[in-house]
């Protein structure tokens, strides 16, 4: 792998990193040829960003070392990577809006203590890169009036100019148009070709293929697969990035009865159609069609931001679509006229989201005011203005009981529960208000083992009486372990849709790269 | 709040350190200036509290503090920096005024029973109708409360000012005054009240709108904590995103939180206006507005807190006022220099001492190996 005769351009040897009880990063090797393209994937949290976060001086590794070059060296801040020629392009560009482009390049690296001297002798340097590269900017322009392809050439031109051999970037084509990410991927080529190193942080697959020569798969902080471009597939990667070990109980034996009946019997939610785009035109959701049947569980995979969060906010009233209907107990909703969070609940839809800490919980509340969210309205949780505190208390004491959250203390802030007791805390307060339909985002994520079993079991009981269940997981074990039905979605659609008894993960991983069904 | 003390200390010790830098640091100021620490600090708890007109001055400065503090707070609780009390509480009083007045031209001779309830309302509608505005700003057209409701403070002052030069002035004075108000048109006055029961107090401006602030203090923690608008309201201001998955209508927590903070603040009217002058002025509220930020600050946002940094600042008030009366060389100045220095330690730097007392408190409980020390270092 290594050529003796050049050193590695970056060399990272037993990278290890934890913060408090999670474990980043695990005796993570990462070597990067000069000249040459590396893609590191996976999952939000698979260690990825803490590691370039190492290579950038932002945290320290708790064990092993880096080279530079050849070079043992120790990079205590960005200012000593900059130093060493690592440049970041950040995900969110670190950018002033309201300054023209030259001057944020120029920003707290003036080649003169005179600012039209320094202009001029900046704008000079960057022609000539700009010249060389193809990486081209109107310097003149404010940053807020330029497009954000254009800003992410700034950026990279930002960082090269100020010696960066080796450019860092995270996430580069999560804003882009196809257009301008073509663009970007030959300027990165070039960069190559006159000796720069990149790295490239994706989960989009597609990419890695595109662009880079070789890659880099992490998993739960540890890498699972490193390998030549050539000789790896999309598939490959998927499974890589998801995991492959196939749940040795997956399905139920009592969802081999409820089946048959539930294909028979009507849908309890039934969307067609759904798109909704972003600010940046972006089809996050595109034409998007689902149903729902009593006594299924549905399981969405896909990789993380191929429109599965977007999905279910659609679902749950927490987005408006741009178009598509929702048809839900009986009731027709359409863009102009689209279900809010409060009327989802009255139609029996229950939803946990992802983001647990955020949408899910209120962190400062007491755990009791945090099991009523969303239901404060109810009768039995007081009448008028009045909140019957002492019902809701009990309410909250049943949940953690039947949930088996610990500790079972109501006035506990929520924000002091461990990962699993709080998604086990929101999935008792979802379910005690007996829904048909339970949307349910990422529900084992930052879960513990024991918690992961229990909120499975409980899933399943909510089938097996008859409930849907939508689950949107980025582990295909998961998925694999609890669906009896599996959606994939790639790139804001839904790329095929599998009964479990068809799901072979090498085909999930061809959807989820992209490929026809 | 904070997570890493237990609430003794998080809500008692920790506020009394805080309190005691201030006071330490004040010591050293007011050595410097060549008086003795210890004896100004005497005069200034005896002036507020040692004679029963002090401690009536003292309540009634705190009541003022009362309603501004509340309505810092529950703007807070719901996301939103209310700075616009100032001008709330003048409105608030030219509502008051608006009645009295009104009573006096329309229909003279109404009994107090009658219009000091419907002088009470009239501070609070209007009051809350000027923090309406920017709320609905804020709601609807995204423009920052912070921005919005300083300028109103100063639009409050110009519509004041002009009302009382072009409308309401009265005729045969050259001050900047209304009419007099009906002798009915009066909250009554404490010193009254107790003497129709027997009891002999020094006539002073402490009225009845002291019970209005501690009905408010109730009334606000039972809001906050105890009512379904409060749940929504401290969903919002906490967790937005948690919020509107709950179903809760941001847009209506804003202006609620907003009517709600500015009809609190509107009371301070009743207190200065229907309590003491009887009569408009301009510039009555004298910054109670912006000490109402501290006050808030001071007491945690909460009702018990905000009674309590409201009797602060009371005490500080009457205090300083006999002290700039007693002691010479001791100005009014350095009244503003002691409060300024409590809201520096109390409010702005609360949170200095928190690191320190969490690992004295870990080093105490587990002794120095495994304490915070090590965990800091």
């Amino acid at each position: 792998m290594t050529d003796a005769a050049t050193p590695l351009a970056v060399h990272m040897v037993g990278i290890s990193k934890h913060f408090g009880a999670v474990q980043a990063n695990r005796a993570v090797d990462l070597g990067v040829q000069a000249g040459t393209v590396h893609g590191i994937v996976g999952e939000n949290g698979a260690g990825k960003s803490t590691l370039m976060s190492i290579l950038y001086g932002f945290y320290q590794a708790d064990e092993g070392r880096i080279e530079i070059d050849g070079r043992a060296v120790r990079i205590r801040d960005s200012r000593e990577a900059m130093a060493l020629g690592i440049g970041m392009v950040h995900q969110h560009f670190m950018l002033v809006d309201t300054m023209s482009a030259l001057d944020n390049v120029l920003l707290g690296a003036e080649p003169d203590w005179r600012l039209g001297a320094a202009r001029e002798v900046l704008a000079g340097r960057l022609n000539t890169l700009m010249e060389q590269t193809g990486l081209s900017v109107r310097l003149d322009v404010m940053v807020e009036d330029l497009p954000v392809g254009e800003r992410q050439r700034l950026e990279i031109l930002k960082a090269l100019v100020r010696g960066a051999r080796v450019l860092i970037l995270d996430e580069p084509t999560a804003v882009l148009t196809p257009d301008e990410t073509s663009a970007l991927f030959a300027a990165l080529r070039g960069l190559c070709e006159r000796g720069a190193t990149v790295l490239l942080i994706t989960h989009k697959l597609k990419e890695i293929l595109a662009l880079c020569d070789r890659v880099t798969v992490m998993r739960g902080g540890e890498v699972v697969l490193e390998r030549e471009i050539a000789h790896t597939s999309v598939d490959d990667l998927a499974q890589a990035m998801v995991g492959r070990r196939v749940a040795a109980g997956r399905r139920m034996p009592s969802s081999e009865e409820q089946r048959p009946a539930a294909a028979l019997q009507p849908a309890l939610l039934k969307a067609q159609g759904l798109r909704w785009t972003d600010a940046f035109g972006v089809a996050r959701l595109d034409e998007v069609s689902l149903e729902l049947r009593p006594g299924e569980i549905v399981g969405v995979a896909g990789v993380t931001g191929n429109g599965q969060t977007e999905l279910l906010e659609v679902l749950s009233g927490l987005k408006v679509p741009h178009s598509g209907t929702l048809v839900l107990a009986g009731d027709t909703f359409v863009p102009s006229a689209w279900l809010s969070p409060a009327l989802a609940r009255q139609r029996r839809l229950a939803h946990v989201p992802e983001d647990r800490l955020h949408r899910a919980l209120v962190l400062p509340f007491a755990a009791w005011e945090s099991a009523v969210l969303g239901y404060q309205g109810w009768r039995r949780y007081g009448r008028w203005a009045w909140m019957n505190r002492r019902a809701m208390r009990q309410a909250t004491l049943d949940m953690l009981q039947a949930y088996d959250v610990r500790p079972r203390k109501p006035e506990l802030r929520s924000s002091k529960f461990s990962g699993g007791n709080q998604q086990k805390l929101v999935l008792a307060r979802e379910a005690q208000a007996q829904p048909s339909v339970l949307l349910v985002g990422q529900p084992t994520r930052g879960v513990d083992i024991g918690a992961i079993e229990f909120i499975h079991a409980r899933l399943r009981a909510h089938r097996d009486a008859g409930g849907a269940v939508l689950v949107v997981s980025s582990e295909l074990d998961e998925i694999l372990a609890i669906s009896d039905r599996v959606l994939v979605m790639n790139a804001g659609r839904v790329a095929g849709e599998l009964p479990i008894e068809e799901c072979e993960v090498a085909a999930l991983g061809r959807l989820m790269g992209g490929a026809a069904h | 709040m904070n997570p890493t003390l237990p609430r003794w200390i998080d809500l008692g010790l920790l506020p009394v350190l805080n309190l005691a830098m201030a006071l330490v640091a004040a010591a050293v100021v007011v050595w410097a200036i060549g008086l003795e620490p210890l004896g100004v600090l005497g005069l200034l708890i005896k002036g507020a509290w040692g004679s029963p007109a002090g401690l009536s001055y003292t309540l009634y400065y705190a009541t003022t503090f009362v309603f501004t503090g509340l309505a810092v707070a529950v703007a807070f609780h719901a996301g939103l920096f209310n700075i616009g009390g100032e001008g709330q509480a003048t409105i608030g009083g030219l509502g008051t005024g608006l009645v009295a007045l009104a009573a006096l031209h329309l229909t003279p001779g109404l009994p107090a029973a009658v219009l000091v309830p419907a002088m009470v309302l009239g501070a609070m509608l209007l009051g809350a109708a000027w923090a309406a505005v920017p709320g609905a700003l804020q709601a609807w057209r995204g423009s920052h409360v912070v921005i919005t409701t300083i300028m109103f403070n100063f639009l409050a002052a110009a519509l004041m000012g002009y009302l009382l030069v072009e409308v309401l002035k009265e005729p045969v004075t050259m001050d900047l005054q209304s009419r007099a108000f009906e002798p009915a048109a009066r909250m009554p006055a404490v010193h009254e009240v107790l003497q129709a029961v027997g009891v002999d107090w020094p006539a002073t401006p402490l009225n009845l709108s002291v019970v209005l602030a501690a009905l408010a203090l109730v009334a606000v923690g039972w809001l906050l904590w105890r009512s379904r608008t409060g749940f929504a309201l401290r969903a919002s201001g906490h967790a937005p995103a948690a919020a509107l998955y709950a179903g809760v209508d941001l847009k209506r927590q804003v202006m609620a939180a907003m009517v709600v903070s500015g009809a609190l603040a509107g009371l301070v009217g009743v207190n200065e206006i229907a309590g003491v002058h009887q009569r408009l002025l301009p510039d009555f509220v004298a910054g109670a507005g912006f000490a109402g930020i501290a006050v808030s600050l001071i007491g945690r946002n909460h009702p018990v807190g905000i009674g309590l940094a409201a009797l602060l600042f009371g005490t500080l008030y009457q205090g300083g006022a006999e002290l700039a009366f007693e002691v010479p060389g001791f100005s009014r100045d350095m009244v503003f220099t002691l409060q300024g220095l409590i809201v520096l330690f109390a409010g702005a730097l609360s949170t200095v001492l928190v690191g320190p007392l969490a690992s004295l408190h870990q080093w105490l409980r587990r002794g120095p190996r495994d304490g915070a020390w090590a965990e800091r270092a």
